[in-house]
């Protein structure tokens, strides 16, 4: 097709055609410069490889199988300081996961609360979220964390005068503790059931569906699910005799001992990211909703759906379209904001892998590395997660 | 045009990085840029930390000061660049500094993994536990359950895991960035313990607003000589900075002060050690890249060691710390610096 349109051009000299030809010549143009990136690329991580070799280091990652040689307060799974590095990698990897996760499902249902009632038209509820949206999203996320994080630490007691409720838990500004449930073996009984309840509800869901779509007969699809999913296995879990006990927490000398504890960290960090992004998804939200034309809701109305149906069946499905793509970004803020953990001492990946590991044996690449990776690799999930929900929640053409 | 544009900042920045590459010794290095920089703490009251009006001050500071005054004729001369426990070995690594001084325990894997060169030890420490007095604990030993609070990037973190594992103790560490904040934790009650150097909690608990309500408990458990460290491989200026040091603890033990270095200076005395450090006798200065002043400079500026001692950290100071271990040999301490001669 080329060489038709362009006959006089196509039998010229390259050198000719890179200068005159202007597809040519922005082929030339891109081809270079990539060859100059990759050149650039090439060359700094060549001086990195060659500097570190003058002063006589590697790059190796054996280190990870040596002892750590340091503890770390929250710790998910078994770990002392006799524990290799890779094992404390382990424990930074899942203590950023429980922020992240946590943090993004406080976030989404405050953001969404605070998105709808920004558009209330009580004038008070309207301008209380407006002002806290606007403080939150105007000061940076690290001071909200150390706020949070000072607020907690230093306005409530010391252990020895905790904040009880009826002395099962306990409020503390070392952390909040409640009591650790032991399970006995005639626990699977329960979980069972509530795998099957889940996977009944699945099937229910289309049933219920087939059906209205066949006969308009609608079943009260939420109550049944409940039951399916919550009130069946706590039945089953009174039949076989209550196969679970509580551990409680207790204070003993300087802190509280045994139980579950949420540190002041934790708590802190969690918090204040949630909150924070929570602003953001607000925002979102409204913005996703108002972008639905209010002709929608008269037309609903004029059908006779009524206003709750309206809301989940009409408004929210067009809205979500508007607000997932931009909130898959704040879900990806939020893990990556995480990092901010240091700040407050919470061990997260930063913390274990990318700082006092990498400190205490001096391997700032290879450290750096794993970090990298590491958060490349969640936000991607991440992404690839909100892309296929997205294509999920996107407009079917028929 | 706008692509051009990009492509010659590249290699502009491709060409700054190839020079930045190729480096002569720190030594000539440092006099070409007529400044010392100097990697220290982010503030420990005493060592290093900068005063009301914006001076650097302290112990390790003087040490700074001394060396850029042997080098460049000038106690003035000094970029600080502060760091936390964490960054340190990195930016003196990456050549953000020259020398560190930073209270910086001297250890084999330091010294060999991190490819740091010590030049000797300026303060012989260990790590001690500071608690309040109204906890009622009086030895290290009833500290089993204790919330701990510790620096994050020292050895102290590591020596604690040790120590509470020796002992068959547990406890919650709180992992704490700098120092400052270790304070705030620490008073806010989130630890029930600070942990750190003994100099430091001394630094630390005559910063308090009520000095008297915490005790250092006795135990040491830790030995923690502090020295200044250079990157490895530049042995000339190693021998340099190693012999600033050095002179200025033999100064104090030859009874050379800022006070009568001058005079020593101004004409050879009866003692060839004397002489040979005030610059009358051999050429010891050459031998190291500088001149014969270069040990008047240093002592002129900033005192013998005993006296940046005195000046920063003595009894006399807020952190009243007794002279101990860091006593010259003659006097009962194990200070012995090798001869300049």
């Amino acid at each position: 097709m080329e060489a038709t349109s362009k006959p006089t051009v196509a039998r010229q000299p390259l050198w000719y055609r890179v200068v005159y030809d202007k597809e040519t010549r922005s082929v030339a143009i891109q081809v270079l410069t990539l060859a100059l990136l990759f050149a650039f690329f090439f060359y700094i991580v060549r001086n990195a490889v060659i500097n570190l070799e003058t002063i006589g280091k590697g790059y190796s990652f054996k280190f990870l199988w040596e002892a750590s040689n340091y503890d770390i307060n929250q710790h998910l799974i078994d770990y002392d300081s006799r524990s290799p590095h890779w094992r404390a990698t382990i424990v930074g990897i899942m203590n950023t996961l429980l922020v992240a996760i946590t943090g993004v499902i406080v976030a989404t249902i405050v953001g969404f609360v605070m998105g709808v009632l920004r558009l209330s038209h009580n004038w008070l509820i309207n301008k209380v979220v407006y002002v806290y949206i606007e403080y939150v999203r105007n000061v940076p996320v690290l001071l909200h964390i150390l706020m949070v994080h000072g607020v907690i630490v230093n306005t409530l007691p010391r252990p020895k005068n905790a904040i009880s409720l009826e002395d099962t838990f306990f409020l503390t500004n070392r952390g909040f503790y409640t009591p650790k449930p032991l399970f006995e073996p005639a626990m699977w009984a329960v979980f069972i059931a509530f795998v099957i309840g889940i996977g009944f509800t699945i099937w229910f869901r289309h049933y219920a569906k087939k059906v209205q779509d066949a006969t308009g007969k609608i079943y009260p699809v939420f109550w049944i699910s409940l039951g399916a999913i919550i009130v069946v296995p706590i039945l089953v879990y009174f039949v076989v005799g209550s196969p679970m006990t509580f551990e409680m927490a207790e204070l003993t000398g300087f802190n509280f001992k045994g139980g579950m504890v949420l540190r002041p960290e934790y708590l802190a960090l969690t918090l204040a990211l949630a909150l924070y992004t929570a602003a953001f998804i607000a925002e979102i939200v409204r913005a996703g909703i108002q972008a639905i034309s209010h002709g929608q809701t008269e037309a609903a109305y004029a059908l006779g759906i009524k206003p709750s149906r309206t809301m989940s069946l009409v408004i929210i499905p067009q809205a979500l379209r508007v607000i997932i793509p931009p909130l898959s970004s704040q879900y990806l803020n939020l893990t990556k904001n995480s990092s901010l953990a240091i700040a407050i001492g919470y061990m997260d990946i930063v913390a274990t892998i990318g700082g006092i590991s990498l400190n205490q044996t001096g391997r700032e690449m290879e450290c750096m590395t794993i970090v990298l990776a590491l958060y490349l690799a969640f936000s991607l999930m991440i992404s690839a997660f909100m892309n296929w929900y997205n294509k999920k929640m996107k407009l079917v053409e028929r | 045009m706008k692509l051009f544009k990009t492509l010659a900042v590249s290699a502009a920045v491709a060409l700054a990085s190839t020079s930045g590459a190729a480096t002569a010794g720190t030594l000539e290095d440092v006099k070409a840029r007529g400044e010392l920089n100097c990697i220290v703490t982010t503030g420990v009251a005493g060592f290093a930390a900068p005063n009301d009006a914006g001076r650097w001050e302290g112990f390790d500071v003087d040490f700074c000061r001394a060396t850029a005054a042997a080098v460049l004729g000038d106690a003035n001369k000094v970029k600080f660049v502060p760091t936390t426990g964490k960054t340190r070995f990195t930016a003196l690594n990456a050549g953000e500094g020259d020398i560190l001084y930073r209270n910086t325990t001297i250890t084999m894997s330091r010294d060999a993994d991190l490819k740091l060169t010590f030049l000797g030890v300026n303060y012989y420490d260990g790590q001690g536990f500071m608690v309040p007095k109204a906890l009622g604990v009086t030895s290290a030993k009833q500290l089993d359950g204790a919330s701990v609070c510790i620096q994050t990037g020292t050895t102290t973190e590591l020596n604690l895991a040790d120590y509470f594992r020796a002992n068959n103790m547990s406890y919650e560490p709180v992992t704490i960035e700098t120092n400052e904040e270790g304070q705030v934790n620490y008073l806010a009650g989130r630890c029930d313990v600070y942990t750190t150097d003994a100099s430091g909690l001394a630094s630390t608990r005559g910063s308090f607003d009520n000095p008297n309500a915490h005790i250092i408990l006795p135990e040491i458990i830790s030995k923690e000589p502090l020295g200044p460290a250079v990157r490895q491989g530049d042995d000339a200026w190693a021998d340099t900075t190693r012999w600033v040091l050095n002179v200025l603890i033999e100064a104090e033990e030859l009874g050379i002060t800022s006070g009568n270095v001058k005079q020593h200076a101004s004409k050879a005395g009866n003692n060839p050690s004397i002489n040979r450090i005030a610059g009358t006798e051999g050429s010891y200065g050459e031998m190291i890249g500088l001149d014969k002043q270069w040990a008047v400079r240093a002592i002129s500026a900033v005192g013998n060691y005993g006296e940046i001692f005195e000046r920063n950290i003595g009894v006399n100071t807020p952190l009243g710390l007794a002279r101990g271990l860091n006593a010259q040999w003659t006097d009962g301490g194990i200070l012995y610096a090798a001869p300049a001669r």
